[in-house]
């Protein structure tokens, strides 16, 4: 083996080991700020869909975490007032027309919805993403409604003989979203006992 | 090989411009423009990266050999985009939710590696600082033309959220140049970015034959 090879194993294995060090460095410096924002981020797709006057607790802090659908864990935060319990949040998933669509459901005690937000999604760009609050109000619709209000069956889109309204020229999205919100309403009503319950 | 700094600006910017002369970095020039100010964003982000790995290469150059440098210039490419990936996900927090998807990305671009191979491997440190950073503004000239022209014409705004990106004092940035829902969604979509990308191509060739300078071809054999 000619003795140059170890000349550029060398080399290269210090700028490795030099760079190493510098992206640690990064890393610890950043870690915190990282975490301060994903906490926030949370905290406003919480605030959004339990209303202010609701609790007065942090429902981070008051949060369960339960065994969801297709053995997924869904942690659900907690609003209290008084020591009673007066809306849950969790995150519910939809399939849309390019994957995943991730909401921010928000159920207040009696089962009723308070709000539903997106909060993450890959829908086409003027079609499917009216389902943001900032491009229609589509979503906010949902506000009010339970199991029940509409029936079990106008659980769809009106395309599919229920009582949402669909996008012009955008039905899956919508399809989606209506699914797994009343999934997310079942989900509740599973739950209900354990999630009323305050340790 | 002696470069005036004027000349290398001219390079960045124009002359041999990344996407429009080299056609390198498609796939960030086609995934990122669906607005000027993700263009933008984009376009400084690698700018940061060029900059950063011209220098660090320069500085570095008499000591890699001729062996290794591929590996070492990918892995100080990688580095340097991993350090702007979280310090942009720490304190420019809004716009990486936009861009953060695709600041990964920029380690395969290869406007960045072909930089450190034709020009920071060679020259001394200052010009490759300067090189770094001019072709990456003219990256981010690119981008934010194209993003420009596709958002104004798929969505009717321009620079719309650029106070997300530069700070609330940009507000005044933000237009809209036709009403709401009138936009032709296509140019949002990928083949928005080749029509726009190409047809741009095609003036810039325009107006260089028209100034009499022909087409140039430098310095973008080395890498494909």
């Amino acid at each position: 083996m000619k003795p140059r090879t170890y000349v550029h194993a060398l080399i290269l294995g210090t700028f490795c080991l030099g760079f190493g060090f510098v992206l640690a460095v990064t890393d610890r410096v950043t870690t915190e700020p990282i975490a301060d924002r994903a906490l926030e981020d949370k905290l406003n797709s919480l605030a959004q869909v339990l209303p202010e006057g609701l609790h007065d607790n942090n429902p981070i802090e008051d949060a369960v975490t339960l065994p969801g659908p297709h053995d997924k864990e869904i942690t659900v935060y907690r609003a209290l007032r008084d020591g009673q319990v007066t809306g849950v949040a969790y995150e519910i998933r939809g399939s849309g027309y390019a994957g995943e669509i991730r909401l921010m459901l928000g159920v207040d005690a009696n089962g009723q919805i308070l709000g539903v937000r997106a909060i993450a999604h890959k829908e086409t760009p003027g079609l499917g993403d009216k389902i943001e609050v900032k491009k229609g109000d589509w979503i906010l619709h949902f506000a009010g409604r339970a199991l029940g209000n509409p029936a079990a069956d106008g659980w769809k889109v009106k395309k599919d003989g229920g009582s949402f309204d669909q996008f012009a020229g955008a039905t899956i999205t919508p399809r989606g979203v209506v699914a797994a919100v009343r999934g997310g309403l079942e989900f509740f009503a599973t739950h209900k006992t354990r999630l009323m319950e305050v340790n | 090989m002696a470069h005036s700094y004027r000349q290398i600006a001219r390079d960045g910017l124009w002359d041999n411009n990344g996407v429009l002369c080299m056609l390198l970095g498609m796939c960030p020039a086609m995934a990122m423009t669906t607005s000027a100010t993700n263009g933008l964003g984009m376009g400084l982000a690698t700018a940061a990266v060029m900059a950063a790995s011209n220098l660090l290469v320069a500085l570095f150059r008499e000591r890699i050999t001729q062996e290794v440098r591929i590996p070492v210039y990918i892995l100080i490419v990688a580095a340097m985009v991993t350090i702007v990936d979280l310090t942009m996900n720490a304190w420019l927090h809004e716009l990486y939710k936009v861009l953060g998807l695709f600041i990964p990305l920029i380690v395969s671009n290869c406007l960045p590696l072909a930089r450190l191979e034709a020009f920071a491997a060679k020259e001394p440190i200052l010009p490759s600082l300067l090189d770094g950073i001019f072709m990456g503004l003219g990256f981010t000239l690119a981008l934010t033309a194209i993003g420009a022209v596709r958002e104004i014409i798929g969505s009717g705004t321009l620079f719309a959220d650029a106070s997300l990106l530069l700070g609330p004092a940009f507000h005044f940035m933000e237009l809209r140049l036709l009403p709401a829902n009138t936009g032709v969604l296509m140019m949002i979509l990928p083949p928005g970015g080749f029509l726009t990308a190409g047809l741009m191509v095609v003036v810039k060739r325009m107006l260089d034959v028209r100034a009499g300078k022909g087409i140039q071809m430098t310095g973008a054999h080395s890498v494909a």
